[in-house]
């Protein structure tokens, strides 16, 4: 095969998981915040909650997507009767199923990154008078803002990897919802290695180039924080 | 805290050693998704007559199960939903061809949700009505080879392509319909009947070639005896009985 037909579906991943990863971050930041600091054993359930989709099994992650996406699902059949949209089967419907896998991941990494803010630095914000929003965007985002990156970066690989709930939730139609990982799984059933071991390069080269660029971000941070 | 890090390592020994424990009876059945009802009463059955015997079942596309043979998966027995499947096992030295028997027949049908139209023909399964076709991946499905081949001699195949969701395997195609995502779908009239109240059937797809379940003990296999005892068991009154029950007919 030649190296060109990966081009659809890693152009396709990579839209996949960077929408994604977006989505998972802006809600697990959101999340992070509303959670707040203080531990409760309300918190902690809530939180062990929001955490099921990294635990539970992408297949059971996808069927209970297409329950609730489904035409037939309360969600879906609003989608449906309303706006006329219809997610199954569209690119769209992968976006929502990486970002609902990934982003435990988001929310993990956005709480332990608030909570090592100093509580101190927030306080001496808000006796100056600071409001809420602002304390966050001023004080406590910037502060923890490398280990909220962290979050992403692993969000984003998962995304990436996503397979098991984009199968259910978005199919595997060729130049629409197959992604790498999909492709790479069709290419082995069909007996087609040759396929199959350049999408393999060709996700591997793309992980390790994206990792590289991640690293490069975070070392030129930490250079930025200490000077 | 020794007491903890000691009851977790034996609880790991534990599940590590689980599947090992599988004893010198246990008879591998590599059989095509299609088969599944069929298959696990067939099986239950089986272990009825032989006690001590057990029957593991291993369901998936035909294709995806032969992968799984050449790669070395401890299968058994092998049952595919095509006659071209098999062939290739043949090919490939994995199957003993002195025990290949085709077991049961079946007809491809195409099945529409509920609320979908009913189409007469191939032809009237236009983009308005029929946004989305599930059909198991031609490349390794035979019930989408086989829909292919039917939709290729109808011109259809070309047009239908962008309506057209491929699945992992047929059970997939019947459940996407099922659940109205896809309007219409093609599959067994076997796999039809489990989903009645879901989907109703259109109309029966004219094949060229005749679909048929050819069985075979594999060459890898280490208790020959054992499979060829299952599939003569397949064979016999009761496991034609039992295949009759969910609709297949006699090869």
């Amino acid at each position: 095969m030649m190296l060109s037909e990966a081009i659809v579906p890693l152009l396709l991943t990579l839209k996949v998981a960077t929408l994604a990863t977006v989505f998972a971050s802006i809600v697990g930041i959101a999340v992070a915040k509303f959670l707040g600091r203080r531990r409760t054993f309300a918190r902690d359930v809530v939180e062990s909650l929001l955490t099921l989709p990294l635990v539970l099994p992408p297949t059971v992650l996808g069927y209970y997507l297409l329950v609730v996406l489904g035409h037939n699902g309360f969600f879906g059949a609003w989608l449906m009767r309303d706006f006329g949209i219809s997610l199954i089967f569209t690119w769209q419907g992968a976006v929502i199923a990486a970002a609902v896998a990934a982003f435990p991941l988001t929310l993990r990494a956005a709480r332990a990154a608030f909570s090592d803010v100093d509580a101190q630095l927030e306080n001496a914000a808000r006796t100056l008078g600071a409001s809420e929003s602002e304390v966050f965007f001023r004080v406590t985002f910037p502060l923890a803002w490398r280990g909220v990156l962290a979050g992403a970066l692993l969000a984003f690989a998962r995304a990436m990897g996503e397979f098991g709930a984009t199968l259910m939730v978005a199919g595997s139609l060729p130049g629409r919802t197959q992604t790498l990982s999909l492709a790479i799984y069709d290419a082995v059933m069909a007996g087609d290695d040759a396929r199959a071991n350049a999408l393999v390069i060709v996700s591997l080269v793309t992980a390790v180039v994206v990792l590289l660029i991640a690293a490069r971000l975070l070392q030129r941070t930490q250079r930025m924080t200490l000077t | 805290m020794h007491r903890i890090a000691r009851s977790i390592v034996i609880s790991a020994m534990i599940l590590a050693a689980a599947p090992f424990h599988a004893s010198a009876a246990d008879l591998v059945v590599s059989a095509a998704a299609s088969l599944s009802n069929a298959f696990a009463e067939i099986g239950k059955a089986y272990e009825v007559k032989h006690p001590g015997d057990k029957i593991v079942l291993n369901f998936a596309a035909s294709d995806v199960l032969l992968k799984q043979i050449e790669q070395g998966a401890p299968a058994d027995v092998f049952a595919s939903a095509d006659e071209a499947t098999m062939d290739r096992a043949a090919q490939s030295n994995l199957v003993d061809t002195l025990t290949r028997k085709d077991f049961a027949g079946n007809t491809l049908v195409l099945i529409v949700g509920l609320s979908a139209k009913s189409p007469n023909s191939l032809n009237d399964l236009s983009a308005a009505d029929y946004p989305h076709i599930a059909i198991g991946n031609p490349d390794s499905v035979p019930a989408g080879r086989y829909a292919k081949e039917a939709l290729t001699s109808a011109d259809g195949w070309e047009k239908l392509q962008s309506q057209i969701v491929p699945t992992q395997n047929v059970r997939q195609a019947l459940d996407y319909v099922a659940r109205d995502e896809a309007q219409a779908g093609f599959v067994y009239a076997t796999d039809a009947q489990t989903q009645k109240d879901k989907v109703r059937v259109a109309m029966t797809v004219p094949t060229s070639t005749q679909v048929r379940y050819p069985i075979a003990v594999t060459r890898a296999s280490k208790q020959v005896d054992l499979a060829k005892g299952f599939v003569d068991y397949v064979e016999s009154a009761d496991g034609r009985a039992i295949l009759s029950r969910y609709g297949f007919s006699a090869p």
